[in-house]
Order: structure tokens, then C-alpha cells, then sequence
């Protein structure tokens, strides 16, 4: 197990070297740099030199990828061009907004896709099943922002059941800790705070989990009547078992497999930031940041928030692939 | 009486848009208290089906009918509603299917399986369940039955899987055990051992056995009483010594015809039964075998055979039966069919020596002997 994890981690240091230098080079053949997005039109060839020259952007492209390098190795991942502030800290700031917006997707989507996958494989060819093989189409046919848009109207500017923006009442005026704001308010017993801050998450939580609830439904839905077809279900009820011992044990447990493998892929793409979601909601997460950092040319955000994305998402697969192992025996890892 | 009576059962798979498909067709046969039963023919001809439907074990599905009645010790098991028939399988019957692989849950240890029938049925739980279960394991010849439990179904071979499903499905010391070729998956060493096994735990618990196999080397190691199935419905039954040594229905002459033999001449072929099973007649037009009888007369095709009742509580359903070896005359002789005479002669010519010949076949279980292979699961 421990050597399954080291050998995981090692092999991220090459993959992240190609990244790097594939980002290095898509990067630097965008059109335009730094300094058109902060003169504008107005700027003199002068005033551009001079901006590229104070960033290190005049050198040989080869040097820029060495100093980089260099930094990388100590985890300075630079300056942002655009808010003069540490990539590190604005990433520690903004990333755990999106952590908090997947997880609540992911809570959504997994506490209702697996009973309700589960649930129309049972009732195979009943209402419930159409009715949830149709929805989760719908559901993944639905481009998110315009459901964003929608459940931002209904739910918070005509009923207004929720926030409308935001990740927290800013006059609450809430510790902050973790940056974690749901966490933040539990560790300082500031109740409110943190209730305020997951009413925040809700709306684009389900805007969010639409996509991987519907994927949810269907694998699940796929998986749980396969297994209803298998032997060992058989043999089950061949030894009379109840239908509860057999449901649980021996049909939902072996139709998880290829679920959990899927929650992984999506809970790893959801944590590379949802742009459109998060700038509907005014929500601060990585995704809007990232977008605008591309519009800016912000080189030292857009490398570094790329390259923490990419071990992050390499975490979540080896997270996935550890619990894999704990479901199926046949898997486990040495 | 009986502890078993399956009677008149009935098995129809019905599609929107297509004919329905009768898997099982009029099964009746009885098994008695500590009996050791042979349900013997090729695949699809309704063998597992009906065990499964006995069982209640058919997978639920619009179009799925059966019909006809399994009386267990009083009670008519089709007529259960789904608790009480819970509350029967793996008590009082149980069961033990083919694959021995894919019939264990792969992701759960092989202790779980078995304590889960205990908790089950006899409410056992922690070290008593897991003792027992220890027990068991041990009972069926598994080696280091502790160690085992904590095993999941891929760590063990094919032979100690198929003990473990031994194992469950004795846990409650069930009165009847159905297997539903219990050997078919296993290797030739292995077959004989697991047959070994399930003998001597019949014999010693005084279970009932019903053995579903299409291999006769099994039926003749193991069975008091043999039904030969074809077609969905059973066409001979006989104790084991007159079914080998007498076989009357052609079907049955065929089988033991066509089993290899270690005495057979080298470069002798093998005789098998010509066509194949989808070669059906229904049963309504006359003997779903006709279209494959080396014996077919006219009056084969038009209405079904009767089941002929012979002595000894034998019987058969054929209206032109192979003759018995002793009285083997020329006026014995069958009309030949019209279309093939001289097949028609030829195979009358086997089945006397089939018939003939048969107890040294019956001798090994499944021994030296390769049994036929099953060419496809129904």
C-alpha cells in the first residue's frame, strides 16, 4: 500500500515536468502578452519594452523556463502579473471556495444519483426508471450556466430562498481561518457564519452536480442490473437471505465498482474550477480567477494554478484508486 | 410420500412480437426422503429452468409464467408468497449451482458467505456463527478452514470455491439439496472428488438429492433414480441398473450411445445423436424428438406420446420405444421412417448395443471417462 502510494507520487514529478513545459510553450505563443492587456491599445512600444523587460519576458524563452524551473523546485510559484500579490496566496485563497462548491455538487450528486440509479435499475422499465433515464439526458443535455441562471432567478431574485452571490455575507463579519468558509465557522463556533456560508453553496451546488448526477444515475442504473443478472445474486437468494442483506451486501456493494471510478474523474474535473458557474454566482473560486487570468496573460498565475490543479487531480485518482482497492479485493494494491 | 412432487411444471418465457418459448413443458417427477435423483439431458432442455422455478429463483420478468405445482413435504412451493419461500431456501432446500466462481461474491470474504446462511436460519452471530462456519469448511475438506474464512472467493481453486458453496448449502442441514451440474465447471480430478464429497454428505445427513447433469457418468455413480429430460418435458424414468442396462425411449438410447468409451476399438467413431436440440418439435404436434428419432414411425407427428407406464414404476413417453435387449425380435422391428431407412436401421442396430453394453459404462463416476461437454449454457 505505502509503496503503491510512493510509486504514485514519483510518477508525478515526470508528469509534471511535461506539463510544464507543454504549458510553457502554449502559453507563450498566445498572441499578445502582459503588457497589451495592462496598457491597452494606448501603450507606446516603449512603455511595452519596458513592462516585458521588468518581467523577464525580453529573454531567451529557454531562460524563462529555467528560472521557473528553479523556483518551482522551491515552490515559489512567482508573483501575479495582474494583482501584484504571491500566486501561492491567491491560490490558498481562492481554491478552497471550489472545494467547497464540488464537494457540495458532489454530496448532491452522489446522495441522489447512486439511490436513484439503484432505484430505476429495480423498478427496470417503470415510471421511475423512464422518468430518471429521461431526466438524467436532460440533465446532461442542460449547458450548466444557463441552469445556473435559471435557479439563480426562481430561487434567489424571485423567491428569494437563497443568496444570490457571493460565498458569504461579508457583514457578518466572519473569522477566517482555512479560507474554508463552512469550516472556518464550525472551528470558531460562529454558527451563523458557517450556516450563512453553505446557504451560499446550495444554489450553485446544483447547478454544479447536474452533469454528474445524470452520469451518476446512468453508471449506477447500468452497474446495480448487470449485477442483478450475476450468480453470486442467485446464490444469494438461494440461501434465502432477506432482500434487504441481499440488496445491501451483494447487489449495491459489487455494482459500486465502476461508480466510484467515475466520481473520481468528475470530482477532479470539478476541482479545475467551474468558470461559468462560479461567475454567475459571483462565487470566488479558482475558475473566474483562472479565466481572467488567461485574458490578462497572467503567465506566473495561469502555470502555477495549472500545475496545482494537475496534482491535485493526480491525488483525487490515487484517493480513488486507494478506495477501489478497499471495495474490491481483487484489486488490492501492494 | 414423497418429499418432493413436482408436478405437471411449466415454464414460458412470452416476448411482445414473438412465440413464446416453453423452457420447461410438463415436468413432473417425485423425489423422496434421502433420494438421491438424476435430472439428466442436453442443454436447454429444461433441466436448470426447472430447478430455478422450483426454487423460485427465475429471474423476474414481464412474460416469465409458470405453471404446475412442486409440493415440499405438504406445501406447494409455487404457490409461496415471496417470505415464506425465503424462509424455506437454504433451510429446508438449497442449492448448488454450476460456476463455482462467478456463484461467490467476489468482493466479500468467503467467512461472510457462509456465516450469513447461519445468521440467517439459525441465528447465529459473531464466534458462534464464525465457529461453526469453521466447522463446515471443515466438514466439506477444506484445509485450514480459519484461514480460509478470511479468504475471498479469487484466493481459493476451483475445487475449494465449489466446497465452499458445498458448505452454505449444507450449513442448515437442508432435507433437500438441488445441484445444478455441480461438476461441469471443474476439472476431471476435481469432478470426482466433489462428487465423492456430495455422496458422502448425503448419505451421512440423509438429505434428498436431486443431481442436474447432462453427464452420464455422474447419473450412474450417483442416482437411484434417473428422469431423462428432452425438450422441456421428461421423456424416461427409471431406477439407475434398468435405465442403463434398458434404456426404452430413443432419446435415452442415444445419450448412453453417444458417452466415449475407453473399450471402444481406436478409430472407432463416437454416435452421436443427430441434429440438435433446437431441432424441436412442440410438444403439441407430437415428440418434440421426432425430428431427431432414429426410431420416428407416423405416428410420432400429430399429437404427443403418451407416458407409457412400464413395470416396475418405470415409464416413458414413446410410441415406438427401443425394444428390451432380451426380447429383441424381428417382428420388434420398427417401421422405418420413410425418408431414411438405412439411418433408421443403423441406429436400431446401437441401441441394442447400447443397451447391451451399458453397466461397464455406468461404473466409473467421472472417471478416465471424458464426459461430453456442455456446448452452451441454457
Amino acid at each position: 500500500m505505502f509503496r503503491f502510494i510512493v510509486r504514485r507520487l514519483l510518477q508525478l514529478i515526470p508528469t509534471l515536468f511535461g506539463l510544464s513545459i507543454l504549458l510553457f510553450i502554449w502559453l507563450r505563443r498566445l498572441p499578445g502578452g502582459p503588457e497589451t492587456a495592462i496598457l491597452g491599445e494606448r501603450g507606446t512600444p516603449e512603455m511595452r519594452a519596458a513592462i516585458r523587460h521588468n518581467l523577464g519576458l525580453d529573454e531567451p524563452v529557454l531562460v524563462q523556463y529555467g528560472r521557473f524551473v528553479r523556483r518551482m523546485i522551491r515552490l515559489d510559484l512567482g508573483t501575479s502579473i495582474s494583482t501584484k500579490r504571491e500566486v501561492t496566496t491567491e491560490f490558498l485563497q481562492r481554491f478552497p471556495g471550489t472545494v467547497e462548491l464540488t464537494i457540495t455538487a458532489m454530496v448532491i450528486a452522489i446522495g441522489i444519483g447512486i439511490p436513484l440509479g439503484y432505484l430505476a435499475a429495480r423498478r427496470r422499465g417503470r415510471l421511475l426508471d423512464h422518468m430518471s433515464v429521461g431526466g438524467s439526458l436532460i440533465g446532461i443535455c442542460i449547458p450548466v450556466f444557463f441552469l445556473a441562471y435559471i435557479l439563480k432567478a426562481i430561487f434567489s431574485e424571485n423567491l428569494g430562498w437563497f443568496p444570490s452571490s457571493g460565498r458569504q455575507d461579508p457583514t457578518l463579519g466572519a473569522t477566517r481561518i482555512t479560507n474554508f468558509f463552512v469550516l472556518d465557522g464550525l472551528m470558531t463556533r460562529e454558527w451563523d457564519a458557517a450556516a450563512d456560508a453553505l446557504w451560499h453553496l446550495i444554489l450553485p451546488g446544483i447547478a454544479l452536480a447536474s452533469i454528474p448526477l445524470a452520469i451518476i444515475v446512468r453508471i449506477t442504473r447500468a452497474s446495480v442490473l448487470e449485477v442483478l443478472n450475476e450468480d453470486f445474486v442467485r446464490t444469494a437468494e438461494a440461501k434465502g437471505l432477506t432482500e434487504n442483506v441481499v440488496r445491501r451486501r451483494h447487489v449495491l456493494r459489487n455494482s459500486l465498482l465502476p461508480v466510484v471510478t467515475s466520481i473520481g474523474l468528475l470530482t477532479g474535473g470539478l476541482l479545475s474550477g467551474a468558470v461559468l458557474t462560479e461567475t454567475v454566482f459571483a462565487f470566488s473560486g479558482i475558475g473566474a480567477f483562472v479565466a481572467e487570468a488567461i485574458s490578462q496573460r497572467d503567465y506566473p498565475v495561469l502555470m502555477g494554478f495549472i500545475m496545482i490543479i494537475a496534482v491535485v487531480y493526480v491525488l483525487v485518482n490515487l484517493i480513488v484508486d486507494l478506495s477501489y482497492s478497499l471495495i474490491d479485493p481483487r484489486v488490492r494494491v501492494r | 410420500m414423497a418429499l418432493l412432487e413436482v408436478e405437471d411444471i411449466s415454464v414460458t418465457f412470452a416476448r411482445r412480437g414473438q412465440r413464446a418459448v416453453h423452457a420447461v413443458d410438463g415436468v413432473s417427477f417425485s423425489v423422496d426422503a434421502g433420494e438421491v435423483v438424476g435430472l439428466v439431458g442436453e442443454s436447454g432442455c429444461g433441466k436448470s429452468v426447472t430447478s430455478l422455478a422450483i426454487m423460485g429463483l427465475l429471474p423476474k420478468q414481464p412474460g416469465l409464467r409458470v405453471g404446475g405445482k412442486a409440493v415440499f413435504d405438504g406445501t406447494d412451493l409455487l404457490q409461496l408468497d415471496d417470505r415464506s419461500r425465503r424462509d424455506i431456501r437454504g433451510r429446508d432446500i438449497a442449492m448448488i449451482f454450476q460456476d463455482p466462481l462467478s456463484s461467490l461474491n467476489p468482493v466479500i470474504p468467503i467467512g461472510l458467505q457462509v456465516t450469513e446462511v447461519l445468521t440467517r436460519h439459525r441465528g447465529m452471530k459473531g464466534d458462534v456463527a464464525a465457529k461453526e462456519a469453521a466447522a463446515l469448511l471443515d466438514r466439506v475438506g477444506i484445509p485450514d478452514p480459519k484461514r480460509r474464512l478470511k479468504e475471498y472467493p479469487h484466493q481459493l481453486s476451483g475445487g475449494m470455491r465449489q466446497r465452499a458453496l458445498i458448505a452454505m448449502a449444507v450449513a442448515c442441514q437442508p432435507r433437500l439439496l438441488i445441484a445444478d451440474e455441480p461438476t461441469t465447471a471443474l476439472d476431471v480430478t476435481i469432478q470426482a472428488q466433489i462428487l465423492e464429497l456430495l455422496k458422502d454428505l448425503v448419505r451421512d445427513s440423509g438429505t434428498a438429492l436431486v443431481m442436474i447433469t447432462h453427464d452420464l457418468g455422474v447419473v450412474a455413480g450417483m442416482c437411484e433414480t434417473i428422469n431423462v429430460l428432452y425438450g422441456g418435458r421428461v421423456v424416461e424414468t427409471a431406477r439407475r441398473r434398468p435405465l442403463f442396462r434398458e434404456p426404452r425411449h430413443p432419446y435415452t438410447v442415444g445419450l448412453l450411445g453417444s458417452v466415449p468409451r475407453l473399450d471402444a476399438g481406436r478409430g472407432e467413431r463416437l454416435n452421436p445423436i443427430p441434429g440438435s436440440v433446437r431441432d424441436l418439435l412442440p410438444w403439441q404436434e407430437g415428440c418434440a424428438f421426432a425430428p431427431r428419432c432414429t426410431r420416428r414411425v407416423d405416428a410420432c407427428v400429430g399429437e404427443p406420446p403418451e407416458l407409457v407406464l412400464a413395470h416396475d414404476g418405470r415409464s416413458y413417453r414413446c410410441v415406438n420405444p427401443a425394444p428390451l435387449p432380451g426380447l429383441a425380435r424381428a417382428a420388434d422391428a420398427p417401421v422405418p421412417a420413410k425418408s431414411e431407412p438405412a439411418a433408421t436401421a443403423d441406429g436400431t442396430g446401437q441401441a441394442a448395443e447400447a443397451g447391451t453394453d451399458v453397466p461397464a459404462a455406468g461404473k466409473p463416476a467421472s472417471g478416465p471417462v471424458p464426459a461430453p461437454r456442455e456446448e452452451e449454457k441454457p
